[in-house]
């Protein structure tokens, strides 16, 4: 089995499950495709939240003249952070595509340091999940990065191949 | 900030790529690969986000130096739509400047794979420019 026969097979499972672990779901689903290469991790989730990092890495750089981080690995953490913490709300997984997403870069993140984002799902409909999130590095009152987004709710037969 | 002829570690981590010009703008590409899988089947949302940065930086990087000016750039912020899901095969991306004044660029991407008339995503981006520090 492939790795993304592997997946195929988890998203089954969580679809059916009753409950979302969100660290299961990442442990799952982190091990591979782009979230694996990024090296995202769980870390901790409340009612509507979710925090998930990554550490600074060589190939996640930018810019290679300060080593500061390419936005893109941000962009790729706060899609997931926004996107769990709409499980995190409703307490279970449903299939959803992103709408769109706007992050404002408030400073540039600091060279080395991991990047962690935390992402609550503020108000949900029955078609639509509207999120806002945060990344920082180390502070949470000094973010580098400010995010708000919408995700849509997708049938399961449409959302993965 | 990298020169417009060499992509940074993680776009080349990532297998992004020059691949060409397309009316003055570079065109950005990078052929699938399980690094920039999201849901299964399909491209994560990020890496089509960091793409289209991709895209976005090096098309306003190329109009500077027509422009001749030298200067720093650092992006702003970010609004991406997100039209299709990205399939697995190789995706491009260009950048178009709306403006570039002396302190902000505006910038608007798109994102295509197979058939450039239908986009997989869009964006603007907004970039903040200042003298390069001596």
């Amino acid at each position: 089995m492939d790795q993304s026969e592997a997946n195929e097979n988890a998203f089954e499972r969580f679809s059916r499950d009753n409950s979302f672990d969100p660290s299961a779901w990442s442990e799952r689903m982190n091990f591979g495709g782009h979230s694996g290469f990024i090296g995202m991790r769980y870390h901790q989730h409340g009612d509507n939240w979710i925090e998930l990092g990554f550490d600074w890495r060589d190939d996640l750089v930018g810019d290679p003249e300060t080593g500061v981080l390419a936005s893109g690995p941000i962009i790729s953490l706060l899609d997931n952070a926004t996107s769990m913490s709409v499980w995190t709300r409703t307490g279970q997984f449903r299939p959803q595509v992103t709408l769109d997403l706007r992050i404002d870069y408030t400073r540039a993140a600091a060279p080395r340091k991991p990047i962690v984002a935390r992402a609550e799902c503020y108000q949900l409909r029955r078609s639509m999940a509207f999120v806002r999130g945060i990344a920082h590095d180390g502070d949470p009152a000094d973010p580098v990065a400010h995010a708000a987004g919408i995700f849509m709710l997708v049938e399961g037969q449409e959302w993965a191949k | 900030m990298m020169k417009s002829t060499e992509l940074p570690p993680y776009a080349q981590a990532m297998g992004m790529e020059f691949a060409g010009t397309d009316n003055g703008s570079p065109l950005i590409a990078m052929d699938f690969a399980e690094r920039a899988m999201g849901r299964p089947g399909f491209l994560h949302g990020g890496a089509i986000g960091g793409l289209l940065e991709m895209a976005g930086f090096t098309a306003l990087e190329a109009e500077l130096e027509r422009q001749g000016a030298d200067v720093r750039i650092k992006p702003i912020n970010i609004s991406v739509e997100y039209l299709r899901g990205g399939l697995p095969e190789r995706i491009y991306a260009r950048g178009e400047v709306v403006r570039a004044g002396r302190r902000v660029a505006n910038v608007r991407i798109d994102a295509w794979q197979s058939d450039r008339e239908r986009p997989v995503a869009s964006c603007w981006m907004n970039f903040q420019l200042s003298p390069k520090k001596t």
